[in-house]
């Protein structure tokens, strides 16, 4: 502990999204460095810090001071080490970010600036798989206070009196939801923590259970106390195979440690907590659905009521919260509820983290409170649009959700003024789309989603979703008739009111929300069958870039009905009125050298 | 309570069965864990173990996209269709697979390499667009580095055979390697 005060520290972000950049290379470097040089700095590894646009992300820690280099490579790790860490001079060019140790910010430094970081308070500063890194960081506190200070009713008053709502989408006030299940007798209740994080766009989820697992776990821990329940399931997706792995590494932690397991610190509290892994159905994020999962069934949703607070999992009454829920709970516990409601709106206290995607400059995860809108997320933390492109739209909430267009972007983030809009808050996937997203197939996308996704148990959701892409996809085509439009919003307005469940009650939002204000775009689409953003391939034309093309003639030869021709070792054409717009010289070139237009 | 290794082997989980619900769904991954896709015998030893009809485990079999009822490829290519990476052009990436192992969605090559799925959402958005091969991610792919990556697996492959060892080992490494 002596030597740690003064040894600079190398942290590595190795969440998946750091792995697939490569942070494994640039780990192993640094590991062989300090092989030929013990003793010279520690090495140590993290979660995501949310700078995922900067991947692979390598930390220097000194004296709480913090430097963080961007898409650190071999190479460049070596360079570090002589520069860095061996002469104190720090490499600025590569910095992505800093703060000395008076936290005052260095380059990038607004990408942090509107940022609070409550439920990624740990992410991407402990290492998950330490649970002393995560104590030291105050954790378990909270449940050592729950356990030995608060009765469980306080417990309940402290959550609701912060005002926390519900993180998986529906903002369902969390303290309110714990006190149903909490009055219920019954011998046994069960905690739920729903980790299958299944919205294309979403990771704000897998960032929290790989960076920081522990406060996942205390928080359920401390639900438990409050409810009366002495075992809790996380329902986890299994494309998440390294959360599943950190969580496995922290419950048995935690159970060694006494944090789990039975009379937990002698306060004859029993908890304990078992992992569930998803089999890839995207209904089972309704929580009567993940029930059904969790209980070995086909996972369909049922009527409610029964409410879970009083029937839910096993028939017993069951919790059921999402992941960034419970790693707020500590917190709150810790700091206090009116600490708490002190951030964010009148209505929606607290953070929101959302993933930002898509076509933004800096992709990756922003935490940020309540009611900051949607213009200083996108510009100011995501840095703008990539490649000078024109901000066209957000796509909020996944499949459930709907488009903001750029025009209302002075929206603020919150659970009332994101439904106005038509949209959903979501669990917090954010994708920005540029003028080249064609609305009308991003409404057909996730109609395809929604639609192979649907359990069939619902007549409207299973074959009115299905009559709902037909038309999506014909309009694509540029085979839509001007009847379409109408047809697409009665049958939404259908399905919104006769599907069971949140799956189909959502599943027109994209549709519906794109109609709304995008209606010129299908229009352009139907009736002069042109598609406005250049992305529909069926309405658009093929042309080869000459500064890219080198004539190696390859997408000439794939060219099914012989449309592109030119000499060898020179640029090549494409006759867009023989092309049939197959695409397969777009995915032949090895140049990247054609686009469409 | 002991600890549920999700490694387990499959004869080993299933004889240590004791009748405790909601064990289905893992019993039949560790099944495709061991086999590498469900085949026929193991819903018939499940269905005999647990008491639970063999048409109610097939239907559990086939509600989730996890399960294969026919056998997959060395290699498992999971390709993202998630919204960020449908934007920045996964359907290129998909055909781009496609037609470089020459199967289509949810097929397996002739030599048992390759199967290719597509997966609605890896949650590495920000590095889109991403395939998963077996347990590495892939990221900030486009037409071009993509067939280099798949060539690349299928020359190590192929060098691994021709030194007629440890291919094998080779791969579980590299599913490891995290």
């Amino acid at each position: 502990m002596a030597r740690k005060k003064r040894a600079k520290k190398v942290i590595v972000g190795m969440g998946t999204c750091g792995l697939s950049a490569g942070a494994q290379s640039a780990y192993d470097k640094f590991e062989e460095i300090l092989d030929a040089n013990p003793g010279s700095f520690e090495l140590s590894r993290t979660g995501c810090f949310g700078m995922c646009f900067c991947d692979p992300l390598v930390e220097v820690r000194e004296n709480g001071a913090r430097v963080f280099y961007a898409k650190v490579t071999p190479e460049l790790a070596t360079e570090i080490y002589k520069s860095h860490i061996e002469g104190g001079k720090v490499l600025e060019d590569h910095v992505a970010y800093s703060r000395d140790a008076a936290g005052e910010g260095g380059t990038e430094a607004d990408y942090l600036a509107l940022q609070r970081r409550i439920v990624l308070r740990n992410c991407g500063t402990i290492d998950p798989e330490s649970i002393e890194e995560y104590e030291a960081a105050g954790g378990y506190a909270a449940l050592k206070k729950a356990l030995s200070e608060m009765s469980p009713d306080e417990i309940i008053e402290e959550v609701t009196e912060s005002g926390l709502r519900g993180r998986g989408g529906a903002g369902f006030p969390t303290g309110f939801k714990w006190s149903l299940a909490a009055k219920q007798d019954s011998d046994v209740k069960y905690v739920v923590c729903n980790a299958d994080e299944g919205d294309p766009g979403a990771f704000m989820d897998r960032s929290v259970l790989e960076g920081d697992p522990h406060s996942v776990l205390e928080g359920m821990a401390v639900c438990g106390r409050a409810i009366g329940a002495s075992f809790g399931y996380i329902y986890c997706r299994a494309e998440y195979p390294l959360a599943i792995r950190r969580l496995t590494i922290a419950i048995d932690a935690a159970r060694e440690k006494g944090y789990l397991g039975e009379n937990i610190m002698g306060s004859g509290f029993d908890f304990d907590i078992k992992i569930k892994q998803g089999a890839g159905a995207f209904v089972c994020g309704e929580e009567t659905a993940l029930f059904a999962s969790i209980e070995g069934q086909r996972g369909m949703p049922r009527i409610r009521p029964p409410f879970p607070a009083e029937k839910g999992l096993w028939a017993k009454p069951t919790n059921n919260n999402n992941v960034e829920t419970y790693a707020n709970v500590p917190w709150i516990i810790v700091n206090g509820a009116s600490a708490y409601a002190a951030c964010g709106t009148e209505k929606s206290k607290g953070t929101k983290v959302f993933a930002l995607a898509g076509k933004v400059r800096r992709g990756g995860l922003a935490e940020v409170p309540m009611g900051t809108t949607i213009h200083d997320l996108v510009f100011k933390i995501g840095g703008g649009i990539k490649n000078g492109k024109k901000f066209k739209a957000v796509q909020m909430g996944g499949p459930s959700g709907g488009c903001i267009p750029a025009a209302m972007d002075d929206t603020p983030v919150d659970f009332e003024s994101i439904p106005a809009t038509g949209a959903i808050m979501g669990s917090g996937g954010l994708v920005v789309l540029d003028e080249t997203s064609c609305m009308v197939e991003i409404a057909r996308f996730f109609l395809e989603f929604t639609q192979s996704e649907s359990c069939g148990k619902c007549t409207f959701c299973r074959i009115g979703t299905r009559r709902m892409l037909e038309i999506l996809t014909r309009i694509t085509m540029g085979e839509g008739v001007p009847e379409d439009i109408e047809k697409l919003e009665k049958l939404g307005r259908q399905i919104c009111e006769t599907s069971l469940c949140g799956l189909g009650q959502t599943a027109p939002n994209p549709a519906l929300t794109t109609i709304r204000y995008y209606r010129d775009e299908y229009e352009a689409h139907i009736d002069e069958k042109r598609c406005p953003a250049g992305a529909c391939t069926a309405l658009v034309d093929f042309f080869i870039d000459p500064d890219k093309c080198t004539g190696c003639t390859l997408c000439a030869r794939k060219c099914p009905v012989e449309a592109i021709s030119g000499e060898k070792k020179k640029p090549h054409v494409i006759d867009n009125d023989k092309c049939v717009r197959c695409g397969q010289c777009v995915t032949s070139c090895k140049f990247d050298a054609i686009y469409t237009k | 309570m002991a600890q549920v290794k999700d490694q387990e082997k499959f004869t080993y989980r299933l004889w240590r069965y004791d009748g405790a619900p909601g064990e289905l769904i893992p019993l039949l991954q560790s099944a495709q864990d061991h086999f590498g896709y469900i085949p026929r015998r193991a819903i018939s030893y499940i269905s005999s173990v647990t008491g639970i009809p063999e048409s109610d485990v097939y239907g559990v079999i086939t509600f989730y996209s996890q399960f294969r009822l026919r056998p997959m490829g060395k290699y498992v290519v999971r390709a993202c269709a998630g919204t960020a990476c449908h934007v920045s052009g996964a359907k290129a990436i998909i055909e781009t697979i496609e037609d470089e192992l020459g199967i289509e969605v949810g097929d397996t090559t002739e030599d048992g390499l390759f199967t290719l799925n597509t997966v609605a959402c890896i949650g590495c958005c920000s590095l889109a667009p991403v395939i998963m091969i077996n347990d590495d991610t892939h990221g900030r792919l486009t037409p071009a580095s993509l067939r280099k990556l798949l060539r690349e697996y299928r020359r190590r492959e192929e060098a691994a055979r021709s030194e007629g060892t440890g291919s094998q080992e080779a791969a579980g490494s590299r599913a490891d390697g995290e």
